[in-house]
């Protein structure tokens, strides 16, 4: 089909499904006065029960556990496929020169970098006491990794963050939110049933198995974002083996 | 007016599905993918806000506060992830579309037809 | 009851413990561990299946049953339907990494890795009763089979393959996450039965129609049903054969078994006085899929882009089956799922084993060079007397059931038409004068495959073949399978033991006598294919008359249909707009 065709259909379809939609949304309740059981129960009840204040975080890890298993499975399964996607076999690893930024730049780096670190270590431990938690705190700790390639250089960010290394933490992240629930099982009780005391409300020590899975998925996320961006980046500074030689 | 934030999804979404509909580049192909799935972390949040309600967070609020809905913002992250996951997919075939194909415009991706 | 999370468990952490170990491990380990993980998931779902065949199996995660009638976790409804499927994926999940063994070495453990987190995904896909939890199973298959089915990504096919799905598989979630949101808002809850119990006593409204359109829309994206099918033909004649293998005989159908999965505990109740409209429709579209499907394998000529459309056509079949809304449909429509799995695994690999051998996957300059491998001579023809239906074997009891069904409620021209859908298809061949595009190119990465044993090779080919085949001949199946589908479409019944833990009481068995009808399209569908196939390949023989006017009389519209599929992501996206909207359209003016 020629683009204006393409556009024509386009435009009187998406009309159409545009008016479906309003006319679907139409009938939601009104915004701001949603009554949903499921929510209002989880409310009231996920405090006690698992002595977490971020009832959020109580639902990820434990009453949703599963949901969050596969999530942590799907972004696992991307940075497999992007490795496998943007792999490249003729390769040449082109001397990368290093580059020497001003002081001023390297200092605020390694300040911030540190300052991301342990502001990443802090929202993933809290995360289930205060807004955070294992995706959130993850993806921090990732970020202080990139900012060490944006002050410093390719060199410095790679020999941090070498990609064995990376991958087994990351498999060790997602494997081992599997085996947490593994371990309930042989504990005799359901897959991802929460064990281990319970705590005390609002201090660290509190939720049973939730602080296990929240480490496992910091990990996890934090893992596949670095590799993420340590294979984009290969892209750029590894020019690979032109193929007609 | 209570049913704006509702529509605004939707348009979101029309707007996404437009741009990935018309696109002439990949990477912009992948952005307007985002914007649409975007819409739909626009229509979960919305669906679950209650008036005057805090985060479902209780950790300076007395346990009883009314609070909005927590499950669908469990429901967002996820969604968010996967949006994230998507979107590396799409741009490293995006870049290896460059390198082997030499090209961007996914019209002119169509060795297989008919 | 330990067993049902390991369906999902034993692939993911094999998949977890490959990546930390694997680089540590030799290639053959790895192999093995794949295997291994694969062969016992395939036991823990047929151990499932077995479990479950007087009474459902009811899995709460976390523990979290629920609280007066509110589900607060996620639960998995084990069922002998979806069990059947789930141990379908890891039989054929298992051939695949036997037949890849040595195939995939150049990525070291990726290629398992992604596979067995593919399976994990489908077992949970087939076996969950939460939502969004299906919506989760359903993207992480997703993301697994994007990647895989660019693995050959220095060429431009698997490049434009992969892009095509990824495209438009994430729009068809992007719409299924809108309708569930806007189920959530409805009813508050993501739990199946809970949904069904909430929207029971009220008609159907607006947002309901369109939630269920969305939802359907979702789903039949991922099957392949036109006008969202485009994607599929472009995916599975790119991707490698073991993917395909897995993507043709259970992620497809996979696509279809949700819809019956959502329909009945959650919506069955609410268009309860609208199912005929609802049948008509999704019989409609399952006829349209399965004559396009048909029509376009008809006019390939590389193989697997044949073996693509020709899914694409069975796609069309279940769905009318499904569609049907009947009991005996279902029951009906899962064993030819499962018997279609097998065989077209077998053939799939089949080709792979010609393209090992022969590196060339166009059939015409296959002709003769069935000695290069005879095994997969035989294997194909097994393959397509199995596909066309061939009484008694394999999809035979399925076909029979739907074809019945469809005499019940007054469906009966359906089984004429599906038969048309299922001949066309498999007279595999080309007709020279329609098509203008060179043989299609190389297709097999340039690496070379290890060297295998000829059992390695062949051995997977024809044992999904034997299986597939001889499905037919366990006793008693039709009746039970109808008894089965009886039980997953019971929703009071269902809601009952899921929310609250009281079993139903076991319901007899009946029997089923096929009568004479099914054996009838069985013997027009075979005996249809194999004229198609012996008219395509020696149409040069046939006098000029009988092949001119034919030829002149379906060169244009067959040339439109071709110029449809143009490769291009955009054009997709356009059509799988136009068939959400008019999926929509449809339902809101006929349900009411």
């Amino acid at each position: 089909m020629s683009r204006g065709v393409r556009s024509g259909l386009f435009l009187v379809s998406a009309a159409g499904l545009t008016a479906l939609l309003l006319w679907a949304v139409a009938d939601l309740p009104d915004f701001g006065h949603y009554r949903g059981p499921y929510g209002k129960v989880l409310n009231s009840v996920a405090v006690g029960e698992r002595h977490t204040t971020n009832v959020v975080a109580a639902v990820v890890f434990d009453y949703r556990g599963v949901d969050t298993m596969g999530e942590e499975f799907i972004l696992f399964a991307s940075v497999m496929g992007v490795a496998l996607l943007l792999r490249n076999p003729h390769r040449e690893r082109r001397q990368v020169p290093v580059r020497i930024q001003s002081d001023a730049v390297r200092l605020a780096g390694i300040g911030f970098a540190a300052g991301l670190l342990v502001l990443g270590l802090y929202v993933v431990a809290h995360g289930y006491l205060t807004p955070g938690g294992g995706f959130q705190g993850g993806v921090v700790l990732a970020s202080a990794f990139v900012l060490v390639y944006l002050a410093g250089d390719y060199h410095a960010y790679r020999s941090m963050s070498p990609t064995p290394a990376i991958d087994v933490l990351g498999a060790t992240g997602a494997g081992g939110y599997t085996v947490v629930g593994i371990v309930s099982l042989l504990l005799g009780s359901a897959f991802l049933h929460n064990f281990g005391p319970l705590g005390t409300t609002g201090k660290l020590a509190s939720g049973g198995s939730i602080p296990f899975l929240n480490v496992a998925s910091a990990l996890e996320v934090s893992a596949a974002f670095v590799l993420l961006f340590s294979e984009f980046l290969d892209e750029l500074v590894v020019r690979p083996k032109a193929r007609s030689e | 007016m209570s049913y704006l934030p509702y529509a605004l999804a939707v348009w979101i979404f029309a707007v996404g599905l437009y741009g990935v509909v018309r696109s002439r580049n990949l990477v912009h192909l992948v952005v307007c993918l985002s914007v649409a799935q975007s819409s739909t972390y626009v229509l979960l949040l919305s669906i679950g806000y209650v008036n005057r309600g805090t985060a479902p967070i209780f950790a300076d609020v007395p346990k009883g506060t009314r609070a909005v809905d927590p499950v669908v913002q469990a429901l967002t992250l996820t969604d968010v992830v996967v949006s994230v996951t998507v979107a590396a997919l799409l741009l490293a075939l995006a870049i290896q579309a460059q390198r082997h194909a030499d090209t961007t415009d996914p019209d002119e991706l169509s060795e297989m037809h008919g | 009851m330990v067993l049902v999370p390991l369906v999902v468990a034993i692939p993911l952490v094999a998949a977890a413990a490959l990546t930390a170990m694997g680089q540590f491990l030799g290639r053959r380990v790895d192999d093995l561990t794949g295997i291994a993980a694969a062969v016992a998931t395939t036991v823990v779902s047929t151990m499932l299946l077995l479990r479950s065949l007087d009474h459902d199996l009811v899995y709460w995660f976390g523990g979290w049953t629920p609280r007066h009638g509110i589900a607060l976790g996620i639960a998995f409804d084990v069922e002998p339907l979806s069990a059947g499927i789930a141990a379908l994926a890891g039989a054929l999940m298992t051939a695949s990494f036997v037949f890849a063994w040595r195939y995939f070495d150049e990525v070291g453990t990726l290629f398992h890795v992604l596979m067995l987190v593919f399976l994990a995904a489908m077992n949970g896909f087939a076996l969950s009763g939460d939502l969004f939890n299906m919506f989760v199973f359903f993207e992480l298959m997703s993301v697994c089979a994007f990647a895989l089915v660019g693995y050959a990504i220095e060429q431009r096919a698997p490049l434009q393959g992969a892009i095509n799905f990824a495209v438009t598989n994430t729009v068809g979630a992007l719409l299924l996450l809108f309708g569930i949101a806007l189920v959530y808002g409805r009813t508050g809850a993501l739990n199946l039965a809970q949904i069904g119990r909430a929207l029971d006593g009220r008609p159907p409204d607006g947002l309901l129609v369109v939630a269920f359109a969305l939802l359907l829309t979702g789903f039949l994206v991922k099957a392949g049903a036109v006008p969202f099918h485009f994607w599929l033909s472009d995916a599975y004649a790119a991707a490698p054969i073991p993917v395909c293998v897995v993507l043709s005989g259970v992620m497809s159908d996979l696509g279809l078994h949700a819809v019956a999965r959502i329909y009945w505990p959650s919506f069955s109740g609410v268009f309860a006085a609208d199912a005929g409209s609802l049948r008509a429709i999704l019989v409609g579209s399952g006829v349209l899929t399965a004559l396009v499907g048909g029509t376009m394998a008809f006019f390939q000529r590389d193989l697997k882009r044949l073996l693509a459309f020709v899914t694409i056509g069975h796609v069309g079949i279940f769905l009318a089956g499904i569609g049907l809304l009947t009991a005996r449909a279902l029951g009906g429509t899962t064993l030819y799922v499962l018997a279609d799995g097998f065989v077209k695994g077998g053939l799939f690999l089949a080709v792979g084993i010609l393209l090992r051998r022969a590196r060339d996957g166009d059939e015409l300059r296959l002709r003769g060079q069935g000695g290069v491998a005879p095994m997969a001579g035989v294997a194909f023809l097994l393959g397509g007397l199995g596909l066309a239906g061939l009484p008694p074997f394999g999809t035979f009891p399925g076909s029979a059931l739907i074809i019945r069904s469809a005499g019940d409620v007054g469906y009966g021209w359906l089984p004429p038409l599906l038969a048309a859908g299922i001949f066309l298809g498999l007279g595999d061949t080309d007709d020279p004068s329609l098509s203008h595009e060179p043989p299609a190119a190389e297709e097999e990465p340039a690496h070379v495959p290890g060297r295998v044993s000829p059992p390695l090779l062949f051995g997977p080919a024809l044992a999904l073949m034997v299986v597939g085949l001889g499905l037919a001949f366990t006793p008693g199946l039709a009746g039970r399978a109808t008894q089965w589908a009886q039980r997953f479409e019971d929703r009071p019944a269902h809601t009952a033991e899921l929310l609250r833990g009281v079993a139903p009481r076991p319901a007899g068995t009946p029997a089923f006598h096929p009568g004479a009808a099914p054996y009838v399209y069985g013997a027009i569908s075979t005996v249809g294919a194999v004229g198609f196939a012996f008219f395509g390949l020696y149409r040069r023989r046939l006098p000029a008359l009988l092949r001119r006017v034919p030829g002149r009389l379906t060169a244009g519209p067959a040339a439109q249909l071709k110029a449809l599929h143009s490769g291009v992501v955009g054009d997709y996206v356009a059509w799988l707009t136009f068939g959400a909207a008019a999926l929509g359209g449809l339902l809101a003016l006929t349900v009411r």
